[in-house]
């Protein structure tokens, strides 16, 4: 009989837990709708400012520009970008699996930037020192956040602190699935660029649509094509991280979905589990509690 | 093609602001100064500094505060890539006036581990936005004046 009681307490606490995971499933696709907007808001830009820098530098490839200085490479910044709270299945680990292997695997000295209350605490565990670090980006991260971010790893890079960053993030690929990556910030390669931007971005209607045919017209530059290209350039920069972070946000917002939907569907059939072992054990008591009176009666009558 | 008006789209990393404006004439805060750009201009890139970028809607002129960028011109199609954009009368004037005076007594103050730079930005950007909105204001009135075009 104190069997039947366990069985409805337990059934009632994954009922409540599945109510949770239930809510952090539906909140996580709101933010997830929303991050993909805001994703989709930052491409004009994205490929506003490609579109000039092409034009600008044309297909050169060898771009001559102390953000696209290639040293010999001593020190490699990763910026690791995770999310600030859990509950999301293996969206942190992975990033942080990834950034744990690459740290290992690389020949050169290493700094670790990380963004995310996550990753930071997982490295700091491990007792890492971080050149920089970010927590509390929010749900919903803007671009003078990322701007700030870029900037101080522009200016890493450009004095010489490191010579190369990376980023670790989580690429969105679908609401259901995400990958972690490790993409090259800097130097700018403006060949990577390109694929960067636009073949990840752009869908397939506005790509034709929205470019005038790049007919070689010639433009003036104010106040001249190398001032012009010295400031876009950063801002190039700050824009990759921009997206970057956002997609990070979107893939984050995914996982947490996939993650907390099986949760609520675990729950579920946990549920029908137990209501059944209590069904089983209510109708053992009845059987019982049955034979004992047949029992009794037999012995009297007896 | 001769046309006499021309197209502006104003876009930031977050959003398009404007899209697909038909514009009269426009005046843009380049980084050594003002320049006016009317319909037919020569195909051009430039980069803009914070400052009010004021464009010929109709028979009004409208103010824009734009954060630093650059702008392309070509075939009557001005894009503007800035990083924040706000439209003169969407300005929260009180908000503006506030991070006025926090810039200003932030650069006063002239803290050792002061990011000058960024403190300087935040003023000037304060300042464009104010003056957007007091343009936004007074939209019946003069359109450019000589100030805004040394």
């Amino acid at each position: 009989m104190a069997g039947k009681r366990d069985i409805v307490r337990r059934i009632r606490a994954v009922r409540s837990i599945q109510q949770m995971t239930k809510a952090m499933k539906m909140i996580a696709a709101a933010s997830l709708r929303r991050s993909q907007a805001k994703v989709i808001a930052a491409r004009p830009y994205a490929r506003s400012l490609q579109d000039m820098l092409l034009r600008l530098v044309g297909t050169d490839a060898n771009l001559k520009h102390p953000l696209a200085e290639l040293r010999p490479v001593k020190r490699t910044a990763y910026v690791v970008i995770t999310g600030d709270r859990g509950m999301a299945g293996s969206y942190n680990v992975n990033v942080i699996r990834l950034a744990s292997a690459a740290l290992r695997q690389s020949e050169n000295d290493t700094v670790l930037i990380p963004v995310g209350r996550k990753g930071r605490d997982f490295f700091r565990r491990r007792g890492y020192a971080f050149a920089h670090e970010i927590v509390g980006l929010g749900e919903e991260p803007g671009f003078g956040q990322a701007k700030q971010l870029a900037q101080t790893l522009m200016t890493m890079f450009l004095n010489q602190e490191v010579d190369e960053v990376r980023l670790i993030y989580t690429e969105f690929i679908s609401a259901l699935q995400q990958r972690p990556a490790d993409v090259q910030l800097l130097p700018i390669t403006p060949v990577r660029g390109k694929d960067d931007l636009r073949g990840a971005g752009a869908p397939p209607q506005e790509a034709e649509g929205g470019g005038q045919p790049t007919a070689p017209v010639e433009y003036i530059y104010e106040p001249s094509a190398e001032a012009v290209l010295s400031s876009l350039l950063p801002k190039f920069v700050e824009v990759q991280v921009y997206r970057t972070i956002l997609e990070a946000k979107a893939s984050e917002h995914g996982a947490r979905m996939t993650a907390m939907g099986s949760a609520t569907d675990n729950a579920a059939d946990m549920i029908a589990r137990l209501t059944l072992a209590y069904n089983q054990a209510r109708q053992a008591g009845i059987t019982r509690e049955i034979s004992e009176i047949v029992g009794g009666a037999e012995a009297l009558g007896g | 093609m001769a046309a006499d008006t021309l197209t502006l789209r104003v876009v930031t990393p977050e959003n398009t602001v404007l899209d697909g404006v038909t514009v009269g004439a426009m005046v843009v805060p380049m980084s050594e100064g003002y320049l006016g750009i009317l319909p037919n201009h020569a195909p051009m890139v430039a980069s803009l500094r914070i400052g009010v970028l004021k464009f010929k809607a109709g028979d009004t002129y409208r103010a824009m505060a734009v954060g630093g960028g650059f702008m392309e011109v070509a075939d009557n199609q001005a894009t503007v890539l800035v990083d924040t954009a706000e439209v003169g009368d969407s300005i929260d004037v009180l908000r503006a006036k506030a991070a006025l005076e926090r810039a200003q007594r932030r650069l006063a103050e002239r803290q050792g581990n002061l990011d000058y730079a960024r403190a300087e930005a935040a003023l000037q950007r304060a300042r464009a936005r104010l003056r957007a909105a007091e343009e936004a204001r007074g939209s019946s009135g003069p359109g450019i004046t000589p100030r805004d075009l040394d």
